[in-house]
């Protein structure tokens, strides 16, 4: 297991999650956070998932790594095949093996993802070191390499640093040098640039493409910004209320939406609005989790709702090629989606 | 964004800084550095090491023992041959300082360390697991800190008769059990940061995210209250020996001298002068001595 196991054939499965259900027991009840979600994502792939605070984005991702913190969190159903092992019902030691090693995460504030007592050095090299069992000196020459390709500069010396001296942007260089050094098959990327300001986050988002198409590495995006979606991924899932609402390449999901959630935050998003307009808002709040959602779970503030929104079980279908959604009138034909803008 | 492509195939391998790097990166390495600059800790190291070192290896070369009595002489104060007087029994002070030294600092030492270690494992063990192992783990601390310490001390000597071990084993069981607590409170702030979840994303074994992530986080705190908890093991000692539980007459300790020295202190006040002295000084030196350590273990401290 080296340089080997990242394959090159793009276009071929490498991740496939189905009927992923996470629950989390609390006194207030279940939280249904993911709620059988399935979907799939391809060797060299760029996958967006994006969606508003608490609509299980986080969470399925972290399902799949085993990281929700269990109790109270429990995976209740589901598979995610990656070769060919189970993620979700393997052996710990076979996943802590493919953990950062194949498959790597870097997260969301950078200040408070890099221990504080570890020098720079130690940190980016510690999947090298438990994962490929070098020595410490070819580790740490590794290291200074990784720092170089992600744009730490004088890495030599950086790379003795303690993450107090770094900045925000930089940290988080580390964490995608740290996420990369094993050369992994595939990259979960939860909301790297969220915490980050706007000049910063367009140079990590850069990084993160360079380093992808050096490394054919698949990234799994996640982010509550629709915006870096359309520039960022190839493929996107809108999730909410911890259910895919609709699946489709970018392009389709802007310019042919598919679901009436998708298209009220495209009318969302400020940008797209005439100088002095008033900004378009989705009227209501998310449905609240603990309870059993009937029908589907946006039918309260759709504006193209019906009886039949509430009552009917709500599946994901595929409504157009490659472009799946979850709204029943889609779905009949009943109504058809035009644009935000 | 420039500079990070280009220098990417060159060979570094006779880097001078870099065989540097590989060197020292230990957390403790560098602690060390930035201890030895830290003169307050350095002079406080000294004078420890000398007061314990003059304790342990002082009365192969003084001619009196510690229960050489000299019942015609009596108290006298400080002078050329009793350097700091003589308590009413004619016993040189000096010599029992020393004597009393071995016991105060070796029950200080111990007993914290023991308490130190049982605590931090215990506390760290009990935060990181969590839910209902931590739950029961803390119950049983609670259990053993309601029960009462003296009855306790007593009941040890009672089964396992008048030990000088069962000293340390019974102040350290009662002091890990405030070190345990506090290690727990810290385990559990950091268990959810996400450095640590980032640690576990990379395949980090349990016991490794603990040994190199959340014990070097929590050493600020712990070394903090260790230096409080030597002062109070050894007024502890002095305690017990007040009850006729621990150190028994002629061997003293310096809690045992202070108590003696504050009966006789109108008549004799050197007898509680220079015990209080030496117990001040020691508490004093590592007082100073837990502070550099924890700013030297914290590397956001280091300015050089």
């Amino acid at each position: 297991m080296s340089e080997e196991n990242r394959s090159t054939n793009s276009g071929e499965t490498l991740l496939r999650v189905n009927n992923l259900r996470s629950y989390f027991h609390t006194r207030a009840g279940i939280i249904r956070a993911v709620d059988d979600v399935s979907f799939s994502i391809n060797n060299g792939e760029t996958l967006g998932i994006v969606g508003e605070s608490g609509s299980g984005k986080s969470v399925a991702c972290y399902s799949l790594l085993r990281l929700i913190p269990q109790p109270p969190g429990k995976i209740e159903s589901g598979h995610a095949l990656f070769d060919g092992v189970d993620l979700l019902h393997c052996p710990d030691e076979q996943l802590r093996d493919i953990c950062g090693n194949r498959i790597t995460m870097i997260f969301q504030d950078p200040m408070t993802s890099l221990n504080p007592y570890m020098r720079i050095g130690d940190q980016v090299t510690e999947p090298l070191v438990i994962h490929r069992r070098i020595s410490r000196a070819e580790a740490w020459q590794r290291g200074i390499e990784a720092l170089r390709e992600v744009g730490i500069q004088d890495p030599v010396s950086r790379i003795r640093s303690y993450p107090y001296e770094f900045s925000g942007g930089m940290r988080q260089r580390v964490m995608i040098a740290t996420s990369l050094i094993t050369k992994p098959r595939l990259l979960i990327a939860d909301e790297p640039t969220t915490a980050l300001d706007v000049t910063v986050q367009a140079q990590i988002l850069e990084l993160i493409r360079k380093m992808q198409l050096e490394l054919g590495v698949a990234v799994i995006f996640i982010t509550h910004d629709i915006g870096i979606v359309s520039s960022f991924c190839d493929r996107v899932l809108v999730m909410y209320a911890g259910r895919i609402l609709e699946a489709a390449p970018t392009a389709q999901l802007f310019y042919q939406p598919k679901h009436p959630y998708n298209r009220a935050l495209q009318k969302a998003i400020p940008a797209l609005h005439e100088k002095g307009d008033e900004l378009y808002t989705i009227p209501g709040t998310p449905p609240d989790v603990s309870k059993p959602i009937h029908g589907c779970p946006f039918a309260l503030r759709c504006e193209f709702a019906v009886e039949k929104c509430l009552t009917s079980a709500i599946v994901l279908k595929e409504v157009a090629p490659n472009h799946q959604s979850a709204c029943l009138r889609v779905q009949l034909g009943e109504i058809d989606l035009t644009p935000a803008r | 964004m420039s500079a990070r492509v280009e220098a990417l195939g060159k060979p570094p391998s006779d880097d001078p800084s870099l065989i540097e790097a590989e060197r020292g990166t230990s957390l403790w390495r560098d602690a060390w550095h930035r201890l030895a600059k830290n003169k307050m800790a350095v002079a406080s190291m000294i004078i420890f090491i000398t007061i314990t070192l003059a304790s342990f290896s002082g009365p192969f070369f003084l001619k009196q023992s510690y229960e050489t009595q000299d019942l015609r002489l009596g108290a006298v104060p400080p002078n050329a041959q009793h350097w700091l007087g003589t308590d009413t029994l004619g016993r040189d002070l000096f010599v029992r300082i020393l004597y009393g030294g071995q016991i105060s600092i070796s029950v200080g030492i111990c007993a914290t360390a023991v308490a130190l270690t049982i605590g931090v494992l215990y506390g760290t063990t009990s935060g990181f697991l969590g839910g209902k192992v931590d739950a029961l783990m803390m119950r049983v601390v609670d259990i053993i800190f309601a029960l009462p310490f003296t009855v306790f001390v007593i009941l040890l000597m009672v089964f396992f008769g008048r030990k000088f071990v069962l000293l340390f084993v019974a102040i350290g069981a009662v002091q890990w059990l405030v070190m345990a607590r506090i290690v727990r409170g810290q385990v559990l702030s950091l268990r959810h940061q996400e450095f640590i979840e980032a640690a576990e994303a990379l395949g980090l074994s349990k016991l490794r995210i603990i040994f190199r992530h959340i014990i070097p986080n929590t050493l600020g705190p712990i070394i903090v209250y260790a230096t409080l908890t030597v002062p109070s093991v050894m007024l502890l000692e002095a305690f017990l020996s007040f009850l006729g539980l621990g150190v028994q007459p002629p061997m003293s300790s310096w809690g045992v001298l202070i108590k003696e020295g504050a009966e006789a202190m109108e008549e004799f006040p050197w007898l509680l002068i220079f015990p209080g002295l030496f117990l001040s000084i020691t508490l004093f030196t590592l007082n100073f001595l837990g502070d550099g350590l924890r700013d030297a273990l914290d590397p956001r401290a280091s300015k050089d």
